[in-house]
């Protein structure tokens, strides 16, 4: 039996396998292919090598403990005063406003559309949150500036005192936070569609609520995908520029009240190192050292979101 | 599975009953009726009531932009260019700006990402550490905040190795940097969706890799990629902060001859410009100029995601 498959299987004469000749062409394109995958590490690296020197020399002529410990920021005066401070307060009370209005906003939204919504309505409403993600920074900074503070203003109850200028850290927070909402209910809407059906069903089968299903058992599930969405928004609301720019003053103030102007970070960034500042001046290596704190922060807080998902994911199978 | 992680998921599970306990307890004892059905209604009140608030929110921002500059919108907005008189502004050398800025950026972008894709998907052999260390890279890249990918530009484009000057070019490669994460987190998806039988049946037929690359899978995932693609460079479209540090002016009244022609504009920038001025005429005209790029923006993101939907169909 064995005899007469082999000899089925087996063809009539043997194909002759010579030695392939060497193709330099598929090697010359594996080589191009892997100069691209580099040229992504190679924008980090110049990233870092871009902000290192300068801040270097920069803390050689200010003294760190002067940077992170004075209380008033003033690089461009004649008798300058180099505390980093108020500009670092000046981001986190805006993040901080935004995240206020973020997420729950975002989160409510992500559990009625993973939890609530038929199939129809999740088939609008995610693309218009695309959409929506899509809009420029400018066109919210300008909603800032002429909608949400006048309406503000306008609007403002006499006994929270005085009312916010026509520069506030408070509107620009809000505007940030109405910015971010679409991020944060996006990824948290998909972390909470990966939670399988099986679990949900569990619990119905159990006699749970809608509302008990939603709440105890898809958010908990969902958890490291959500706190992922929250602290992807905080990242982008302390890195973003031009709503803080046009909204918020450009006025370092060393202060957690909304209603005054203030200046973030990436603000003073923007305003300090427009293309002609002058290569090696402290202004230029300032400019640098700031930068290399707002990197050194959103990294920060990149890493220990992809640690937060990595320790805490829920694994189904 | 992992310890941990079948505690997790046992954890979850305990959680699920204990939670459908008390409901199904409420449920035997007759008092799901008022104060269930209650709280529910409230629940779910409070979840639309946040959409709504979302949404609405995000549609003012659209319509407060159309209200405010629809007296310009006519063809001089587009034909004219930036003045300090602003009956007579306009928009052309910030279109002709951001045609090069972004036109040159995709060049340079798209190969280089959906090359960094192909090798990643196609090449990497396993789990090696270098290809960790490249993702883990790209991971993190996507996080940082766009002002400053401008410091990079400022740093290493403008100034220091490269010294292009403030050329548009600058611009554009500034901007390729900062897209290149989402690029190639795009293309690495549409290359995954293509079904490895048509890799084994094309090396089977004796391709090379490449060939089969070139002329089997890549073709597969075009729409993919072009989804991605399409999405990346509209969010450069608006992108304003970085091109601020890499040299976009505000005040050019000719347009850009080329991607190293010195002295550039482009729509959002122009646009904040207008914004910044406290006259309320510029306001109108910043107004109109964020019509005009949302309705680029919206153009383009509708395409993409048309075409992925009519992908996702047929695939």
């Amino acid at each position: 039996m064995m005899s007469t498959h082999e000899t089925i299987l087996s063809p009539a004469t043997p194909p002759v396998l010579g030695k392939s000749r060497r193709r330099v062409g598929e090697r010359l394109i594996f080589a191009v292919l892997v100069f691209c995958a580099l040229a992504s590490v190679l924008t980090t690296v110049g990233i870092v090598a871009a902000l290192l020197q300068p801040t270097i020399e920069f803390f050689s002529e200010v003294s760190p403990l002067d940077f992170f410990s004075a209380e008033e920021w003033a690089p461009f005066f004649a008798d300058p005063s180099f505390g980093v401070l108020p500009i670092v307060v000046g981001t986190l009370s805006v993040t901080f406003w935004a995240v206020l209005i973020a997420l729950p906003l975002g989160l409510c939204a992500a559990i009625f559309l993973s939890e609530y919504a038929s199939p129809r309505v999740r088939r609008v409403v995610k693309p218009v949150l695309e959409v929506l993600e899509g809009i420029p920074t400018v066109a919210y900074g300008f909603f800032a500036l002429t909608f949400i503070t006048p309406l503000i203003r306008d609007n403002w109850p006499g006994f929270l005192g005085d009312p916010p200028g026509i520069f506030s850290a408070g509107a620009a927070g809000i505007v940030l936070g109405i910015m971010i909402i679409p991020t944060v209910a996006s990824i948290s809407e998909d972390a909470m569609s990966a939670v399988p059906g099986s679990l949900r069903e569990g619990a119905y089968a159990l006699g749970a609520t809608r509302r008990t299903v939603a709440l105890r058992v898809v958010v908990p599930a969902a958890l490291s995908g959500i706190v992922a969405s929250f602290v992807l928004g905080v990242s982008r609301a302390i890195g973003e520029t031009m709503v803080v720019l046009i909204a918020a003053g450009n006025t370092p103030n060393l202060t957690f009240n909304p209603v005054e102007s203030i200046q973030t970070m990436t603000a003073f960034i923007a305003t300090s190192a427009t293309g002609d500042i002058g290569v090696g001046t402290l202004q230029y290596k300032t400019v640098f050292a700031v930068g290399a704190l707002l990197f050194v922060m959103t990294l920060t807080m990149n890493v220990v979101s992809t640690w937060l998902v990595r320790r805490f994911r829920e694994v189904y199978e | 599975m992992s310890d941990p992680d079948r505690r997790r998921l046992r954890t979850g599970a305990r959680n699920a009953i204990r939670a459908a306990g008390e409901d199904s307890e409420a449920l035997a004892l007759g008092m799901r009726s008022r104060a269930e059905v209650w709280k529910s209604t409230a629940f779910l009140a409070l979840l639309l009531l946040s959409v709504l608030v979302a949404l609405s929110l995000l549609f003012t921002l659209i319509l407060d932009a159309f209200l405010d500059g629809r007296s310009r919108l006519n063809l001089e907005l587009l034909t004219n260019f930036p003045s300090g008189v602003p009956e007579n502004a306009g928009l052309q050398s910030a279109i002709f700006g951001s045609l090069w800025v972004i036109g040159m950026m995709i060049l340079t972008v798209v190969p280089l990402g959906v090359g960094a894709a192909i090798y990643l998907e196609e090449y990497g052999e396993g789990n090696r550490w270098y290809k960790r260390v490249i993702e883990v890279n790209i991971q993190n890249l996507a996080a940082v905040p766009s002002i400053v990918f401008g410091i990079l530009g400022l740093g290493m484009i403008v100034r220091g190795p490269l010294s292009l000057g403030q050329v548009a070019y600058a611009g554009s490669l500034t901007l390729a940097l900062l897209v290149l994460p989402t690029i190639i987190l795009a293309s690495r998806e549409a290359l995954r969706a293509v079904p490895s039988s048509l890799r084994e049946a094309s090396m089977a037929l004796g391709a090379t890799k490449w060939q089969t690359i070139w002329h089997h899978v890549l073709p597969n995932a075009i729409p993919g990629i072009a989804t991605g693609a399409i999405l990346a460079v509209s969010r450069a479209i608006g992108e304003t902060a970085p091109l601020l540090l890499v040299g976009a002016t505000v005040f050019v009244t000719f347009n850009p001859d080329g991607p190293l022609s010195e002295g550039y504009t482009t729509l959002p920038v122009q646009i904040f410009n207008w914004v910044s001025r406290p006259q309320d005429e510029f306001r109108v005209l910043a107004a109109a100029g964020i019509i005009v790029l949302l309705v680029i923006l919206l153009v383009m993101n509708s395409f993409a995601i048309w075409l992925r939907n009519r992908y996702q169909r047929h695939a």
